[in-house]
């Protein structure tokens, strides 16, 4: 009961800190907040997939990027308001995973993982040469960033009120995939990610519910996505692109995989050190594999799920 | 029909250049356990160390052929060593991690030591030139790459049905308990496997060197394609290697001389029409969950 109320407690506080946030930083670090924040949902949703149901997808940045682009076609071409896009990339993305799902889900974790990658990249390769529709590798700018929708007059080219707008849009949506874990189907998927023949034997068509896991992760992603997209001004191929997908498994390793927080803590910490080793060197990348490489060899739960363990085991 | 048959030859080198690196990958599978992510980058690790070889040592193609994959086996005894040995009785998706990290180090490096741009290997003046069948004119080197693969091919399937060497890294593949038991070092076999993989990955590079343009995204293209042949032939298969990498090999071929607009995507939705009728893959066996 009582680190339960500490959970809350903390959890209460980091909210506090992020509302208060604008106040206490420079203008850059609200950028890097927002940031934060959207990559944290995106790398949350691939954790549906990765730490809740057991399958490492190297794909995920497809729905990213379809969410991405969905917001910035629309935005270009219809001047919706910003409500309504975001729920259409919501939406686009759902039906891009139910269709890439389709095919990945029937096979086991090793296959999965090349699948994924490879439909990742096919994903890519459409938006890269689909030059008439996706502006090749230019990626669709210049789209207007209107209004918000629901009669809130927001500006939103004013960075500070998007990043008040994605606070809660995440939060919501963090909320939301979360008690998607805490339901009985995220229980179910946590049992298929410990044990699928016993999933199967109760049974349970295990397929299918890894296929649903797929299509919500693929949902939250979209949002993200479409999150990123007024937030970076472009939708672009990279966003699609496997090494795309390879930073939200990062950012789960990086925070832990175990714990619902775990990959927004990644996040963090992920756009943390890209920003200040960016400024030094070119060489991020080299960086990343390497603090990946020791991640997997010495510290398997993540920074934040090392740290929790030691605190609620005392 | 001139353009069928260049199509063809285009096709098989294509395929054999395919094979030689999923095969690769295909046996330290089979031994490791371990789909190895850096394939793709240990592959284009070979090509640099030949073009190394060749324009700063001034050696001979030929020498870089059999000097560079040599070191980048050296290379990948110390991966085995260092870093792999660490996560083998784990979850599978923990080795594909750590080889995706060393996917990441290797591409960085090879960026910071050799440059962003495109590098251009010369091949060897043997086999410069063209040659003519039917009326079409088709690189001689095209052909050396269709014999490497042939000559890789059978070397492979020498090795491991008709030699003792071939039969011990097969139980080891089969039963490591069983292996060590029957007096097998497991260990030396399992570093000597991931070695040898990687040479023949490095060699697959150096070959293609001259063909294509070497650059720090090679490995990763090599590495999608590569994933797609084990999927379509079934992982584990080395029959099944040799079909994939031809069917990809034919829809590179063919796809990008008679569909040159969606030649992009005909390998993916070559892939999915394989796994709707055949998820293990053509020649796979129980590979679905």
């Amino acid at each position: 009961m009582t680190t339960r109320l500490m959970i809350f407690g903390v959890l209460g506080l980091v909210l506090a800190a992020l509302f208060l946030l604008p106040y206490g930083v420079s203008y850059f670090y609200i950028f890097v907040a927002t940031e934060i924040l959207i990559m944290g949902l995106f790398a949350a949703s691939f954790n549906l997939v990765f730490g809740y149901t057991g399958m490492l997808s190297f794909g995920h940045a497809a729905f990213f990027g379809m969410g991405s682009y969905t917001t910035a076609m629309l935005l270009l071409h219809l001047q919706v308001p910003l409500v309504w896009t975001l729920l259409a990339a919501m939406f686009t993305s759902m039906l891009l995973a139910a269709v890439i799902g389709f095919f990945c889900v029937r096979l086991n974790e090793v296959y999965f993982a090349m699948l994924t990658l490879a439909f990742g990249m096919m994903v890519f390769a459409v938006a890269h040469q689909w030059r008439s529709v996706t502006n090749g590798s230019d990626g669709i700018t210049g789209f207007p960033l209107t209004e918000f929708g629901l009669g809130l007059d927001l500006q939103l080219a004013n960075p500070l009120v998007y990043y008040y707008v994605v606070l809660v849009v995440v939060v919501l949506a963090a909320a939301l995939l979360y008690l998607v874990t805490r339901s009985p189907f995220g229980l179910i998927l946590k049992a298929i990610s410990e044990n699928p023949e016993r999933v199967s034997f109760c049974g349970l068509n295990e397929r299918r519910f890894r296929l649903i896991a797929f299509i919500v992760a693929g949902l939250f992603a979209g949002l993200a996505g479409g999150l990123f997209a007024p937030f970076n001004r472009v939708a672009s191929p990279d966003m699609i692109h496997w090494s795309h997908s390879a930073e939200a498994v990062l950012m789960t390793i990086l925070g832990g995989s175990a714990y619902f927080l775990g990959p927004f803590f990644g996040a963090m910490v992920f756009v943390l050190l890209e920003t200040w080793i960016t400024s030094y060197t070119d060489h991020w990348m080299l960086f990343l594999g390497i603090i990946l490489a020791l991640m997997v060899m010495f510290f398997r739960r993540g920074i934040l799920g090392t740290v929790l363990d030691r605190v609620l085991r005392r | 029909m001139q353009s069928f048959i260049a199509a063809l030859l285009n096709s098989l080198d294509i395929a054999l250049l395919l094979f030689v690196i999923a095969v690769g990958l295909n046996i330290i599978f089979g031994v490791l356990n371990v789909i190895n992510f850096a394939h793709g980058a240990l592959y284009m690790l070979g090509a640099y160390f030949a073009y190394t070889a060749m324009g700063l040592l001034g050696l001979s193609f030929w020498v870089a052929l059999v000097v560079a994959p040599l070191l980048v086996a050296v290379v990948a005894i110390a991966i085995e060593r260092l870093m792999l040995r660490m996560v083998y009785d784990r979850h599978i998706t923990d080795s594909l991690l750590l080889t995706f990290a060393l996917l990441l180090i290797i591409d960085e490096s090879v960026r910071m030591i050799w440059g962003p741009s495109i590098q251009v290997v010369d091949p060897p003046a043997l086999l410069t030139g063209t040659f003519s069948v039917f009326g079409v004119n088709y690189p001689v080197y095209g052909l050396f790459v269709i014999a490497v693969g042939i000559a890789m091919m059978l070397g492979l399937w020498l090795l491991f049905t008709r030699t003792r060497l071939g039969r011990i890294v097969r139980a080891a593949a089969l039963d490591r308990e069983m292996a060590q038991t029957l007096g097998i070092n497991v260990p030396m076999v399992i570093t000597g496997v991931f070695a040898f993989g990687a040479w023949i990955a490095a060699v697959g590079g150096v070959v293609a060197a001259p063909m294509r343009a070497i650059g720090p995204a090679m490995g990763e293209k090599i590495i999608i394609e590569s994933f797609i042949v084990v999927v379509i032939g079934g992982l584990g298969s080395f029959p099944g290697t040799l079909l994939g990498a031809l069917v990809l090999g034919f829809i590179h071929g063919f796809g990008g001389r008679f569909l040159p607009e969606i030649n992009l995507v005909l390998p993916y939705i070559g892939m999915a029409l394989v796994l709707l009728i055949k998820p293990q893959g053509l020649m796979g066996k129980g590979a679905s969950a």
